[in-house]
């Protein structure tokens, strides 16, 4: 078996297996924790709770009016490559294949050469958002291993893929393997490290938003 | 005196056959620029090999479909009637030659001893070592025997398709014939690999005169092929490579991107990683390659091709399992599986958090409740 042979499969169906277990895994514990019992009396209906939840996950998504001038430059470029991310992730005619093999549902992409401009952009900001970790003094001391290792392997597949796809570095083969082997990484990496936001942040925002409805205060 | 077959030169058999020295250059440049080499270097071989005595080459089939001999015989440039009787002496090839049995073997035997070092040993087919090579016989002799018996005396080994290069279709797992490429059995000789299941013609036949003409064996690649016929990619070189850089993918044979001439990658096309000439000099005389016929590459010229997967299934596709598609069924009873795991993982470690919580709480207790005792 050769190396892609090995990337899109045993090393696959492994990171595969282990992403679900870790997810699960994760999201059991979590969603188990001991949260303890407020003994004040509700300032709101549980129906309110739900709604206060729901729409803190929306207000919290955006930077408050009154920080806008502080936190509005570092939130867009947040946004800005998430959305990239997305957009190869999802949107690459070889990526929808990928997923089209994996859960039987296909759907339309976006141009390969509109994929390589927003690789190049999601690079750069890449760039961009480890340049602020490490200049911003509070950014850096708020970072430790799992910030650089998270930002480390989503740059190597974003990296690998850009490679591949315009051909540069090595065989075509080679770097689809190191770049199906990179998301592999990713894939095993992901419920262990920071990653797990992708699944923690809307749930963690609703469930703050609740509790602050509960003690009768807005958020 | 007249000078037998063995003595006489290229030049001498042309004259014998009428053919004339510009007809002969004329030949020489048509297959040095299917080599893409400059007509220059036509000439250079055509000059060369006026004066050169015709190399003896042997054509060894084994474990083989006789595709790559069919393939052989349809060369255009240079044609394979103008190679074996102006260019080569073909000594031995069990398939083509008239004579057959005790006839044709000492016809090898001959031919090997009278140009020990000198004749080019030509292998089709993989070789199988089962059952102490009985897979694969001829005069009551073993493949693995011959081979080994004929090598000794090769200046070169030229292994014609996929199955001698690489073990093709008989290497496949699970190999019940325990077959192997050439270069896993023969170790100390210059072997060129022209693989492909078939190989296409004319880089059979190219391959062949550049090292009659120079002696040499060309630049190869780590596979060992000829750099000048598996330097690029099919992919490298398609037509339909700017619908793959404008995200134009064909999703069935029979859609409106197929009928448009759209790049086959997602219906599995193995372009990208095979490295081949089949998009520059193409089949049947330049006519078309399977892409152009409107079907993917299956990739036949790479090592280990038929357990590669499907050859519909896109190359960024997940390779499940033999069958090497994934279905989405299987995944989902692989992600089910670990979820659970997952799940009774997590709640286990959420009940011994809430154990040792609740422990400390009544020590907490404890230790407050002698406090104020």
């Amino acid at each position: 078996m050769d190396l892609l042979g090995f990337a899109r499969g045993p090393a696959l169906k492994a990171a595969l297996a282990i992403f679900c277990l870790g997810v699960a895994w994760r999201i059991a514990g979590f969603a188990l924790l001991r949260i303890r019992r407020d003994l004040n009396k509700p300032r709101a209906s549980p129906a309110r709770f739900l709604t206060e939840g729901l729409i803190a996950v929306g207000t919290r998504s955006w930077p408050h009016p009154e920080f806008i001038g502080r936190t509005g430059a570092g939130e867009a470029l947040g946004y800005s490559y998430h959305l990239g991310l997305f957009a190869l992730v999802l949107l690459f005619g070889p990526h929808i294949a990928f997923f089209g093999s994996l859960i039987g549902i296909r759907w339309p992409g976006l141009p390969s050469s509109l994929i390589t401009v927003i690789s190049v952009l999601t690079l750069a900001l890449f760039l961009a958002v480890l340049f602020r970790r490490v200049t911003n003094p509070v950014m850096r001391m708020l970072s430790n291993f799992d910030d650089y290792f998270s930002w480390f392997i989503t740059m190597l597949v974003l990296g690998t893929g850009l490679a591949a796809t315009a051909h540069i570095g090595a065989p075509y083969q080679t770097l689809l393997a190191l770049h199906i082997l990179s998301f592999d990484a990713l894939l095993v990496w992901f419920p262990f490290g920071k990653l797990m936001h992708a699944f923690y942040i809307f749930p963690s925002r609703a469930i703050n938003g609740a509790l602050l409805a509960r003690k009768g205060a807005t958020s | 005196m007249p000078r037998s077959d063995l003595e006489m030169t290229v030049g001498d058999m042309l004259r014998q056959h009428g053919i004339s020295r510009r007809g002969f250059i004329k030949f020489c440049t048509a297959a040095a620029s299917a080599m893409a080499l400059p007509p220059s270097v036509g000439v250079a071989m055509a000059e060369q090999l006026i004066h050169a005595r015709r190399p003896s080459v042997l054509y060894l089939s084994f474990q083989e479909c006789t595709g790559c001999l069919e393939s052989l015989t349809r060369s255009f440039a240079p044609t394979i009637e103008n190679l074996i009787f102006n260019v080569i002496s073909l000594d031995y090839d069990d398939t083509l030659m008239a004579a057959a049995g005790e006839a044709a073997e000492s016809a090898r035997m001959q031919a090997m001893q009278d140009n020990f070092g000198k004749y080019v040993l030509i292998v089709d087919g993989s070789v199988p070592t089962g059952a102490g090579g009985a897979y694969c016989t001829a005069g009551g002799r073993s493949a693995v025997e011959t081979l080994r018996e004929a090598a000794k005396g090769a200046a070169a080994i030229v292994c014609v398709g996929t199955c001698s290069a690489f073990g093709g279709i008989p290497f496949a797992d699970p190999n019940p014939t325990e077959a192997w490429p050439v270069m896993a059995i023969v170790g100390d000789k210059p072997i060129i690999n022209v693989s492909g299941c078939p190989p296409i013609p004319e880089v059979i036949t190219g391959t062949l005169l550049q090292f009659v003409t120079t002696g040499k064996v060309p630049d190869l690649d780590e596979h060992r092929r000829p750099k000048v016929f598996f330097g690029n990619t099919i992919h490298d070189r398609c037509y339909r490579r700017p619908f793959y850089d404008q995200g134009k993918f064909a999703k069935s044979f029979d859609d409106e991107g197929a009928r448009n001439g759209w790049c086959l990658y997602e219906l599995g096309c193995k372009g990208p990683t095979t490295y081949n000439a089949c998009a520059t000099v193409k089949w049947n005389g330049g006519t078309s390659f399977p892409i152009e016929s409107g079907h993917g590459c299956i990739g036949c010229s790479e090592p280990g091709f038929w357990d590669k997967g499907s050859f519909y299934a896109a190359q960024s596709t997940a390779l499940w399992g033999k069958a090497g598609e994934s279905s989405p069924r299987e995944v989902l009873e692989l992600s089910a599986s670990a979820v659970a795991v997952g799940g009774v993982i997590g709640v286990a470690s959420a009940g011994a958090s809430r154990l040792r919580q609740h422990r400390s709480a009544q020590d907490a207790d404890q230790r407050d409740s002698n406090g104020d005792n």
